[in-house]
């Protein structure tokens, strides 16, 4: 049995005391926990800011990779060891703003991995720019006169692209927060939670806002109502419903062609390439004198 | 003998095929080819063509001007013409009043009489073209067969109908201007570019993942592995370069030997994760085939103009290593040496081909793979304690322990980090270990670089430096140049970063050729030998360079 002293690290943590980044972090360990997964069977992969650095503040396996970048770096490692949990944990700004691209070219993937937004509507590392979820109107230590722009909804563009397990989660809500983590790391294929983190020194809200606005997903909503859940998830930024919006069958996952020719295990314990393949190309490329073929 | 045979046509009009053909019969009457495509960013019109480069020994460089014209429409032959030598012969299927030694023959016609369809107008050049080579016309049928045997016999009756009309027809035509048919030879060849080697010798030295987004003239890498499914490299398609080597690296880092592709503006948007392989101390052996440039440059013509970028890619400091293949044969060499040494000494390795490598068919005795020296060098967990991904070593090499390889937890991050790769600002003592551990591998990789090929520079006045893919043009200019009486020789660099020790010769005269306008290598010779180079020879407007070009910048 894994316990939760198994997750705990001492490495120094930078995060500002009080963040509700830490609630995210004792959610995450109660799921692995309740899992029952052990901390080398586990990867953690982020990319930069403040939520990118939580891989360090638990035990696991951990890629810490470039701003935006975190996505491409996880499929990376889930084709090379798929009996690895992967998890990218990375906030809104580095998975929807810097890598967006690969967010929305990952949905149509479907690799079997769990991202956990950290979602705080600002870019607070690097001191209180507006980020791809800040509500339109917000001012900012750069916009001024307040974000011009709507925020982006990366949760109905999940559902839109095929994702099939998509919930938003509340980072003051511990018991939901670790269930959500936990339904999304079992379910096969990509699983997205976006997490409300309200982020208590450059974000605009503080928690109690929050707390008025984050209403649970009605007891009646079918989970597969693919249009229900897009409804639900376009109700933010007024109104945050939160808990399981969009979950149905798995689809094919990704590399799992590849995966049934080459078997299970990680790519590094494959043996070498048998060298008659190499050389059957090689005699393939090698154009022999019509005199020599016809002489035996 | 030495024939140049220029096949020419609009982009769509067949020529690669019919060059393909003409090459593989030639080969299959034991004559080495060397063939080379030039074609335009585009798919249908246009100027292409093929070029062969048939001789009793394999030349393996390109020639500049053409001994036989093979023009499918007017527009092409007015384009290629000036490339013909004085004598020269033209075939086409317009009767022209220019004064040339002109071959006219109604393609499509003849095809329709013989073949039963304009659509065989191909096989019919290609048999008047053997025809006017002296190539025994059997060798043309039985490429043929071959070729259209999946899309059944009749086809293929069709195609050597058409072809065999044309070869007599030309040969009628030519009467006693008719060569004397080629007498066959026993040589046996690999046919192949050094693009099509490059998955092969990768598969060989251990690599199992390929991300790559599509750029020409890179393509064929990813291509390769996607078709060649036996050789168990998993290859994706990536939304974009960033994307194609963070995926790569993040591979790797879980154990995978991994690759990525790409061409110059490519490899700019890879260039920050270069600098993160390097960081987080992570093996990636990174494909650049290059191609002119600024910016989108000419797309499918070659060059050697991102040497220097490759050299300084990537922001901060950091060890890498970079290698330029010269021929099929050393790519194979390269591409194994290139999974080694990344994975020994933990760092990002570049493969810096061109577009020439890419798209030119070499014919080569044979091409050897090596073995990979090592399988692999994650460490053996077994033997680990407590394990710390960047421990600080007398080397400078940590042990490393993929992600997921064992109990023992990976830490990577990058970060400035600790030994256990937690993020650290640790100025005093932890950021100059770290950094002094990282640029040892610099040194120590200096003493692992290859010294150039060096020949006949015993008594030479004059030295021709290249790199990379210039080899044999060199070679070829420096041999004409001995035959007519002056002291050549030659050396050639295949591995370029860290630069190998270099000792230049005292008493000759230094050309560096190169295939670009600033003289990136030469400026890096200076550097490093601290002399000056006063002959620059370079080519940049996206022409491979041959010998022809060398002795006339030469004269």
């Amino acid at each position: 049995m894994t316990t939760s002293d198994a997750y705990r690290s001492d490495v120094e943590n930078q995060w500002c005391p009080g963040c509700p980044n830490f609630g995210i972090l004792t959610a995450l360990k109660r799921a692995l926990v309740s899992l029952d997964l052990a901390p080398h069977e586990v990867c953690l992969v982020s990319g930069i800011g403040q939520a990118a650095k939580l891989p360090h503040y638990l035990n696991g396996h951990v890629f810490n990779g470039l701003h935006g970048r975190s996505i491409p770096a996880a499929l990376g490692i889930h084709v090379a060891n798929p009996s690895l949990k992967i998890l990218v944990t990375s906030g809104d700004g580095c998975l929807f703003g810097e890598g967006g691209n690969h967010f929305l070219h990952t949905l149509r993937r479907n690799p079997d991995i769990t991202v956990l937004a950290h979602d705080n509507q600002i870019y607070a590392l690097t001191k209180g720019q507006g980020s791809p979820t800040t509500r339109r109107g917000t001012k900012t230590r750069l916009q001024f006169d307040g974000v011009e722009v709507d925020p982006s909804q990366m949760l109905a563009t999940a559902i839109v692209h095929g994702c099939t397990f998509v919930a938003r989660g509340f980072a003051g809500d511990l018991d939901g927060l670790s269930d959500l983590i936990a339904r999304a790391v079992s379910h096969r294929g990509l699983s997205l939670v976006d997490i409300l983190q309200p982020c208590i020194t450059w974000g605009a809200h503080p928690v109690d806002w929050y707390r008025e606005r984050v209403v649970p997903i009605p007891a009646d909503h079918d989970p597969t109502d693919r249009n229900r859940a897009i409804d639900l998830a376009l109700e933010a930024p007024e109104r945050f419903p939160v808990g399981v919006l969009y979950e149905t069958t798995p689809r094919e996952t990704f590399a799992s062609s590849y995966r049934e020719r080459i078997g299970d295990r990680p790519l590094h314990r494959l043996p070498p390439i048998d060298r008659t393949v190499i050389d059957r190309h090689l005699e393939n490329m090698t154009i022999r004198p019509k005199s020599q073929e016809e002489s035996p | 003998m030495d024939q140049s045979l220029f096949l020419c046509g609009a982009a769509g009009e067949g020529i690669q095929t019919i060059g393909e053909v003409v090459a593989r019969a030639f080969l299959a009457h034991g004559y080495p080819v060397f063939a080379t495509s030039e074609f335009e960013s585009r798919i249908r019109g246009g100027h292409s063509s093929t070029r062969l480069r048939i001789a009793e020994t394999p030349t393996n460089a390109p020639r500049p001007d053409a001994d036989l014209l093979l023009a499918l429409n007017p527009a092409a032959l007015d384009h290629y013409l000036p490339a013909l030598r004085d004598g020269g012969t033209v075939i086409s299927p317009d009767e022209r009043d220019d004064k040339i030694d002109s071959l006219a023959l109604p393609f499509a016609a003849i095809a329709e009489e013989h073949g039963g369809s304009k659509r065989y107008a191909n096989a019919v050049a290609a048999g008047a073209l053997a025809a006017a080579v002296g190539l025994p016309f059997a060798r043309i049928g039985e490429i043929l067969s071959t070729t259209f045997a999946p899309r059944g016999q009749e086809v293929v009756e069709a195609n050597v109908a058409a072809a065999q009309a044309g070869y007599d027809l030309a040969l009628e035509r030519l009467g006693h201007r008719a060569p004397t048919p080629l007498p066959s030879r026993e040589d046996r060849h690999v046919f192949t570019s050094a693009h099509d080697v490059i998955p092969l010798a990768a598969a060989a030295a251990g690599c199992r993942f390929i991300a790559a987004y599509p750029m020409s003239p890179s393509t064929g890498i990813i291509t390769a592995f996607s078709r060649h499914t036996d050789l168990g490299v998993f290859a994706e398609q990536a939304e974009d370069e960033i994307a194609a080597i963070n995926m790569s690296i993040g591979a790797s880092a879980a154990g995978a030997r991994a690759m990525t592709a790409t061409s110059g503006g490519g490899f700019a948007l890879m260039t920050e994760a270069l600098s993160l392989a390097g960081m987080t101390e992570t093996p990636i052996v990174v494909l650049i085939a290059q191609r002119p440039g600024p910016a989108t440059g000419l797309p499918t013509r070659t060059a050697q103009e991102d040497l220097l970028f490759a050299v300084r890619a990537g922001h901060g400091e950091f060890p890498r290593l970079v290698l330029a293949p010269s021929d099929p044969q050393d790519a194979a060499v390269k591409t194994v040496r290139a999974f080694d040494l990344a994975d020994r000494f933990q760092i990002p390795v570049i493969l810096l081909t061109d577009q020439y490598l890419a798209d030119s068919f070499f014919s080569l005795p044979e091409v050897e793979i090596p073995e990979a020296p090592v399988r692999s060098y994650l460490a053996d967990p077994t033997e680990i304690h407590d394990y710390a991904r960047y421990a600080l070593t007398d080397d400078g090499i940590s042990p490393r322990l993929a992600l997921g390889q064992s109990q023992h937890l990976v830490c990577i991050d990058s970060d400035e980090h600790t030994e256990a790769g937690h993020i650290t600002e640790d100025l005093a003592t932890v950021r100059p270990a770290m950094v002094a551990k990282r640029m040892q591998k610099e040194r120590r990789l200096r003493a692992v670089v290859e010294p150039p090929q060096r020949s006949n520079l015993e008594g030479a006045a004059i030295a021709l430096v290249g790199w990379g893919s210039t080899s044999n043009a060199i070679d070829e200019a420096a041999r004409r140049l001995r035959k007519s009486g002056r002291a050549v020789g030659t050396i050639h660099f295949t591995e370029l970063w860290p630069l190998p020790e270099i000792d230049l010769p005292r008493d000759a005269e230094i050309y560096v050729i190169e295939g670009n306008a600033s003289g990136q290598f030469a400026g890096l010779l200076e550097q490093a030998a601290g002399t000056t180079i006063a002959g620059r020879i370079g080519r940049s407007d996206g022409v491979p360079i041959d010998a022809e070009f060398i002795l006339e910048a030469l004269r």
